[in-house]
Order: C-alpha cells, then sequence, then structure tokens
C-alpha cells in the first residue's frame, strides 16, 4: 500500500490559545520576507522562484502536453495514415484529415490535409492516445501559439510537421 | 477661534484626510509585494512609465486610473438610492476617523501654539471608535441595496462580524482609558509621556484590541464579509470607482486602527528621551514622523498576519469575538479597575 496514514496532531492548551501558533507562523513568513529581502538586495536570483516569461523562456515540465507535433517516417513521408481515429475522438472536434491514396501500397492511405484549430483544442492529449501509428506527438515544448485572429489559431499539415514555419496571416505590429 | 486657526483646522483636516489617502494607497503595493516577497514571489512589476518600473510602485496609480474609468454598471435589481449611498457612508466614517487622530502634540511657532491634531476633542477616543462602528451601515446598506442574494448574505455576515468585534474593540480600551484617566488622545499620550507607554501596563489589550481591530477592517483572516475568492460578498453589484471605494476603505479603517493603536499603547508621537513640544518645528515634524513610523509598522504587521493566516470560519470568527476577545477583554478591564484602585 503506498498510504500513509499521518496521526492528526493532538489538540493542546498551547495549540488552543492559538497566539504560539500564530507567532510560529507569522516566524516562518518574517523569516522569508526577510531572506528573500537580502537576497534580492543582493540581486541574487534565487530570491524568488518566479519566472518573468516572455523574456525569460518558459521552463516546462518532461511531460508537458504543449503543441502538436507530426512525426515523419524515415523517409521523410508523415506517418499519419489518416485513419481519422484522432479526429473521432477529438472532444473539441478541432481536427479536420482529408485522406487520399498513398504512392505506397503497403501504407494504402494518408492525409491530404490535416488541419488543428488550436484555438479550440483543450489540450487532452487523447489525439496522441489513439494514433496507431504514433504519428502525433504533443512535446512542440512550443506555448506562444496565441494569435490575433482565430484563422491563424488554424495549424496545417506542412507547420505541424514542421516544413514551414507558423506566420501571421496579416501583417501585426512586432511585439 | 479666530480666523488663523479656522484655516489651519481646514489644512490639518485635509492633510489627514491626504495622509490616510495616499498610504492606503501605498498599502495596495505594500500588499502585493509583501505577499510576494514572502512567498518567494516578485509580484505585480509590470506597469511602466517610459519604462521605469521602480519596484512596481505605478500600480496603485494604474488600478486607480482603472477604477475611475472604468464602467460603472448599476444593475436593475438595486435598490436606489442606498446602492450610491453605501459607499459613500462607509468611506466617510473612515475618513471622519483620519481627521480625529492625533498625528502630533501641540508645538510653539512663530509665537502661537499650533496642535498638530486635526480634529480636537475632548471625547476623541469614542469619536473615533463611533465613526469607525458607522463603517457597518456602509457594509449593511451596501449588502441590501445589492437586490441580491450573495450580496445580502454577505452584508449580512458582515454585519455580524462587526458587531462582534466592535464590542471588543471599545470594551479592550476600557482598562487602559480608565488607567489615562481621560478620552482625549493628547492627554493619553501625555499620560504615557509621563509614565510609560500603554502596551507596558496592558500588553493583553494590546493584542485583543489589535485582533478585534482585524475583525473590524474586514481583512483576512477575518475577510467574511467578503471572501473574495470564494463565497461572494456584500459588494458583489458594485464596480468601478463605487467598488474602489468599499477597496481603499478597508485600507483607511485598517490605517485608523493602527493610528489608534499607536496613539493608545505606543505613546502615539513620542520620542523616548526627547521631549518634543519644545522642540519647536523641527519637534512638530519628528512628531508627524513618529507617529507616521508607528502607524506604518503596525500596518505592516497587520499585512504580515493577514498574508500568514487562513481564514477564519464563521461560527470560530463569532465565537472568537463573542466568547473569548469579550469575556478576556472585560477580565482584563477589572483586573486593571482592581489594580488602579488598590494602587492609589
Ligand atoms: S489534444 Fe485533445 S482537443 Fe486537442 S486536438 Fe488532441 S484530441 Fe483534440
Ligand atoms: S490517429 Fe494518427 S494516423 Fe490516424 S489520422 Fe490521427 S494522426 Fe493520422
Amino acid at each position: 500500500m503506498t498510504v500513509k496514514a499521518v496521526e492528526r496532531p493532538k489538540r493542546t492548551l498551547a495549540t488552543q490559545i492559538y497566539l504560539i501558533e500564530v507567532w510560529k507562523g507569522l516566524a516562518i513568513t518574517f523569516r522569508h520576507l526577510f531572506v528573500n529581502l537580502y537576497r534580492h538586495l543582493l540581486r541574487r536570483p534565487d530570491a524568488s522562484v518566479t519566472i518573468q516569461y516572455p523574456e525569460d523562456p518558459a521552463v516546462l515540465g518532461r511531460r508537458a502536453r504543449t503543441r502538436h507535433r507530426l512525426l515523419k517516417r524515415d523517409d521523410g513521408a508523415p506517418r499519419c495514415t489518416a485513419c481519422l481515429l484522432c479526429e473521432t475522438i477529438c472532444p473539441a472536434k478541432c481536427i479536420r484529415i482529408t485522406a487520399e491514396n498513398a504512392p505506397d501500397a503497403m501504407i494504402e492511405k494518408r492525409a491530404k490535409t490535416f488541419q488543428i484549430d488550436l484555438g479550440m483544442c483543450v489540450y487532452c492529449g487523447y489525439c496522441v492516445e489513439a494514433c496507431p501509428v504514433d504519428a502525433i506527438h504533443m512535446d512542440a515544448d512550443d506555448v506562444d501559439t496565441s494569435r490575433y485572429s482565430r484563422k491563424d489559431m488554424i495549424w496545417d499539415m506542412a507547420e505541424l510537421m514542421g516544413d514551414k514555419p507558423k506566420r501571421p496571416s496579416a501583417p501585426v505590429a512586432d511585439r | 477661534m479666530n480666523f488663523v486657526d479656522a484655516i489651519w483646522t481646514v489644512v490639518k483636516v485635509a492633510a489627514g484626510v491626504a495622509f490616510g489617502m495616499n498610504i492606503a494607497g501605498l498599502l495596495g503595493w505594500v500588499e502585493r509585494k509583501q505577499s510576494a516577497v514572502m512567498q518567494d514571489r516578485i509580484g505585480a512589476n509590470r506597469a511602466d512609465i517610459f519604462g521605469f518600473r521602480i519596484l512596481g510602485l505605478f500600480h496603485p496609480l494604474a488600478d486607480a486610473i482603472k477604477m475611475l474609468t472604468k464602467e460603472d454598471f448599476v444593475s436593475s435589481s438595486v435598490v436606489q438610492p442606498l446602492h450610491t449611498i453605501a459607499p459613500v457612508i462607509a468611506m466617510g466614517g473612515g475618513l471622519f476617523c483620519l481627521a480625529a487622530l492625533p498625528y502630533g502634540g501641540t508645538i510653539q511657532f512663530l509665537g502661537r501654539a499650533w496642535s498638530l491634531q486635526p480634529l480636537e476633542c475632548s471625547c476623541g477616543v469614542p469619536l473615533v471608535l463611533a465613526a469607525l462602528a458607522f463603517g457597518v451601515h456602509g457594509v449593511m446598506m451596501a449588502g441590501y441595496a445589492s437586490g441580491s442574494n450573495y450580496g445580502m448574505l454577505g452584508g449580512l455576515r458582515g454585519a455580524a462580524q462587526m458587531v462582534a468585534s466592535e464590542v471588543c474593540l471599545a470594551s479592550s480600551l476600557a482598562g487602559l482609558l480608565f488607567l489615562y484617566g481621560t478620552l482625549d488622545f493628547q492627554q493619553a499620550v501625555a499620560w504615557q509621556s509621563a509614565h510609560a507607554w500603554g502596551i507596558v501596563f496592558q500588553p493583553l489589550a494590546f493584542i485583543l484590541f489589535l485582533t478585534a481591530g482585524a475583525a473590524v477592517t474586514k481583512r483576512t483572516p477575518f475577510d467574511l464579509p467578503e471572501g473574495e475568492s470564494e463565497i461572494v460578498g456584500f459588494h458583489v453589484e458594485y464596480s468601478g470607482m463605487k467598488f474602489g471605494m468599499f477597496l481603499i476603505t478597508d485600507f483607511m479603517e485598517s490605517i485608523v486602527i493602527c493610528g489608534v493603536t499607536a496613539a493608545l499603547f505606543l505613546g502615539g508621537w513620542l520620542i523616548p528621551g526627547l521631549d518634543l513640544p519644545s522642540m519647536g518645528l523641527l519637534g512638530g515634524v519628528l512628531m508627524l514622523a513618529s507617529f507616521t513610523v508607528k502607524v506604518l509598522a503596525l500596518l505592516f504587521l497587520l499585512m504580515q498576519i493577514r498574508w500568514t493566516l487562513p481564514r477564519f470560519r464563521f461560527d470560530q470568527l463569532l465565537d472568537l469575538g463573542w466568547k473569548n476577545l469579550l469575556p478576556l477583554s472585560l477580565l482584563n478591564f477589572l483586573v486593571t479597575a482592581w489594580g488602579i484602585y488598590l494602587w492609589r
């Protein structure tokens, strides 16, 4: 069993008076306050855990679900066989796939177009789970997906495979 | 009262109110930064003017601009004119208290005596407490006038809590005022100047008063009337500057509580070892500085408590007020009274 039973702390007169416990709590917060202020004065980086995001890069967990990525075969062709399992399971209904015949008879079918509307995606990761050929991953480590128009939130196949950089449709002021 | 006195009083009242308003604005910044630093964060630092950020000090300014320019949405369910009056009443009580605090004593300058307390009154302490208690009307009125059940419940919680703590607030001061033998701030300070700071004689009353004071000002751990994140509070139907007035009122009431504490427990404008009233203009400046420093230190302590303790449950809060603070402060009063009787 991984359950660890923790004994409930006993109520004593000292805890019932409450003032002593308040003082203990204040001691902790005061210590943090003054230690951090001292570190801020010395401009030490450990003064806070805040990541100043747009200036400093975001630190993502290893298993973070980020923007989708379509994978390729060894010969550079897309792995996706257009089985539509991801489109079917997607709870946000934000994947659009059209299929075509693949030149390789063993593969039979491949995606002609593949679009994900990141403006609707809920980042549930079901598409990754559903894919039988491991063609779609959510590990692009890209979280700057917001754009100025809904249209720009839709990523097409080349962009998802990394063959074409994502550019805004209309010129907008560089921020 | 001659002409100079009248002008001087107006100037002092304006200065007292400005003191409170500015510190209230500053508290918005302190609140963010202090909580951030003690939680290993940085805190709001993005508001800038021409690229200067100065530790996020422009955020209160940005807040004020936002509050003033925001749409003042009034739902059709509200009860007018109570809905509009409520924030004015809540804030009016706080403003009045600010004008009655003893920022300094009386100094000799240019051949006449200048008193540094804006509104002088022989019953200053009960006056401030009464004006502070007036704030509960604003809260109840806001809750009722919202025409919303959430606002109503928040107002009721606010009323129950503020009455419970207001009673303790006054009764915890009883022993101290008995000791000073006066209701006047200046005479209380004079007594402390002759003997010792009030906190030496009444440490229990100090704790009781600060606790009840935190409850009266509706700040965490006693912020049940508004319950910013979980339960909706009495100002749910307010937006724009009307909401801002409730916000500022909380800060101003904290300043008043700290001001009264400083005046009655921490020697007011006294600086140990210095005879300020005889030092002329310099003495006056030092009086103001001493009082301000004491108030700021108390505010710092209250702010730290606010960010350290979790919110009380409502029954715990009422228990604390009626079953613990009130008996303790009455006991404190009895013991003090007997002590004074035997001592004399
Ligand atoms: S992560 Fe979820 S919502 Fe997003 S595309 Fe995949 S299945 Fe759809
Ligand atoms: S589940 Fe995989 S193979 Fe099937 S359509 Fe989606 S990405 Fe292509």
